[in-house]
């Protein structure tokens, strides 16, 4: 149940995508998820699409896998569309009772609904193909400039990348625990809210405990291995840009210009 | 001895299914339990035997085959799955890290209440469970966090048997206790067998650990189950265990070296006690 959750979680493959400086795809995805913020209209909805659908089919992570990571916004995703086409005015195209849907409030909700489902695709791409030490490495990078005005950034990047690393470990570890509470014959589904609430008292009490001790053995850790923070701290695999990141960059260049061109006269 | 309590029909189960890094986990297994038995199920890591003590108390869905408890089919859509946990009792690997509650005393009476006990009984039953795997008075009103760490693991283990089950499945009950606190555990295990009749499936990948205490033992590898038959059956094959990652218990080792030596033993002493006799004979 729990271990459908894709967001944060890496898909071992060996392609183009995955071998992109992590830099490269953080900053392409950023430029993709504005684009579909700034821009509107059905033909860069196509664009933007079929942008996202190359990407995919480069990265060679399998479609299914891909659709899979939209199941916790489903939700999110329903409501966003039944708001939209309900509570915009405009022309009326049908109506009962007290529910008008208006030619507006279609189109509203197709934009957002699309937005909203490439905007997950398109960051889940970029975590399904790039290991989480590599991203907050990126992010390190980028944020450099930050330094000047004292920001920690290693520091941010260290936590960030401590907090990623666990994300599986820790839903690994719910898991084990809800397991261990049903054997003793825990019951999380049946019953009013508040009593499903009440029953997760018995995994979320150990789950606690366990990150606690699992944040004090690695702070441990790394104090014995002579952690200090980022100052005058080099890295094992420096981050380099190869031929395929600026090839990678100019297509980004391209979609975004078309995007933008579309977006005007179309 | 006879009756059986329960059967499992060619289980198939497999993790991640359609991925890439899909592994079948369980490869058509059967076996049954009679009541009354004390069996060790044995294998390597990754061999299957966690996933298996899951399905026992339907935690997991196989994907084909199913398993019968008392004539019952456990994963037919109403059966009371939350009954079966109750009388097939699984105590998880370490499982001092599921505790949570405040003292000891509802720490276990945290199963039978949810087995629809009332608070009165519950305790009760706690109370009997915490007799019975040999913690002291004291420890009653205590946190279960204050215990040390053999403590605690007998806590958890009360608080599964507080709900009474007539099976009781050990995942790897011993993992990371010191050697006294290993053998106090397992003689505990073997009372709780001998004097009041449970069931016990003990499942370890030691064979020192259940050569001294079962009567049945069941060796999986790879998803399968390759011996199911008595230990000194079982431990004849010392070379096929090898090559599984497993061992013979080491008083086989000793005796065989000794009849290579010469001295006339019966290499079928598995435990430390039978083996001491033979030598001893041998000697005499």
């Amino acid at each position: 149940m729990i271990r459908d959750i894709t967001l944060g979680q890496y898909y071992q493959a060996d392609s183009v995508i995955h071998r992109l400086d992590p830099r490269t795809k953080l900053v392409g995805t950023m430029v993709y998820l504005v684009s579909l913020f700034i821009f509107t209209g059905p033909w860069v909805f196509v664009t933007a699409a079929s942008f996202l659908l190359l990407c995919v089919f480069l990265s060679r992570v399998p479609f299914s896998y891909m659709l899979k990571g939209l199941k916790p916004i489903l939700f999110i995703l329903m409501f966003t569309l039944v708001i939209n086409m309900l509570f915009t005015k405009g022309t009326v195209l049908f109506s009962w009772w007290k529910f008008t849907i208006t030619e507006e409030g279609l189109k509203q909700a197709g934009a957002m609904g699309f937005r909203l489902v490439l905007l997950i695709l398109g960051s889940n791409l970029m975590t399904l193909t790039t290991t989480p030490t590599r991203l907050t490495n990126a992010m390190e990078h980028l944020m450099r400039p930050l330094k000047l005005i004292r920001v920690p950034v290693h520091e941010i990047a260290m936590m960030m990348s401590i907090a990623l690393r666990f994300i599986p470990i820790l839903l690994e570890e719910t898991d084990r625990i809800m397991k261990a509470q049903l054997a003793r014959g825990a019951d999380f589904e049946s019953g009013n809210l508040i009593k499903k609430t009440k029953s997760l008292v018995p995994v979320l009490i150990p789950l606690f405990i366990s990150a606690f001790r699992r944040a004090n053995d690695l702070a441990m850790a790394m104090e014995a291995r002579c952690y200090h923070g980022g100052k005058g701290r080099t890295q094992y695999k420096p981050l380099k840009y190869k031929g395929r990141d600026f090839v990678a960059y100019f297509m980004v260049i391209i979609y975004l210009a078309g995007v933008i061109l579309i977006g005007k006269f179309l | 001895m006879n009756e059986y309590k329960l059967i499992a029909d060619h289980l198939i189960y497999e993790y991640n299914k359609g991925s890439a890094q899909a592994r079948k986990a369980l490869d058509d297994v059967s076996f049954v339990l009679r009541g009354g038995e004390f069996v060790g199920l044995i294998g390597h890591t990754g061999s299957g035997k966690s996933t298996l003590v899951q399905h026992l108390v339907a935690l997991l869905k196989p994907d084909s085959g199913t398993i019968y408890y008392e004539g019952a089919d456990i994963f037919e859509k109403d059966y009371n799955r939350k009954a079966l946990r109750g009388k097939v009792g699984l105590v998880f690997q370490y499982p001092e890290y599921q505790l949570f509650e405040e003292t000891v005393l509802s720490e276990v009476s945290y199963g039978p209440k949810n087995m629809g006990m009332d608070k009165k009984d519950a305790e009760l039953a706690a109370y009997a469970a915490i007799k019975r795997v040999g913690l002291e008075d004291e420890c009653f009103d205590q946190s279960p966090f204050d215990l040390s760490g053999g403590q605690k693991r007998r806590v958890a283990i009360a608080s599964v048997l507080a709900m009474n089950p007539e099976i009781l499945v050990l995942d790897e009950p011993t993992a990371g206790l010191d050697p006294a606190g290993r053998t106090e555990l397992l003689d505990m295990i073997t009372e709780l067998k001998e004097t009041e009749g449970i069931t016990i499936v003990l499942v370890s990948h030691s064979m020192d650990d259940v050569a001294e205490v079962a009567n049945r033992i069941i060796v999986m590898d790879k998803g399968k189950i390759v011996y199911d038959a008595e230990p000194v059956e079982v431990f004849r094959h010392t070379a096929e265990l090898e090559a599984m990652g497993l061992a013979a218990p080491q008083m086989s080792y000793v005796l065989r070296d000794l009849k290579a030596a010469g001295i006339d033993v019966n290499v079928d002493a598995i435990t430390l006690k039978a083996a001491k006799e033979e030598i001893l004979r041998a000697l005499a």
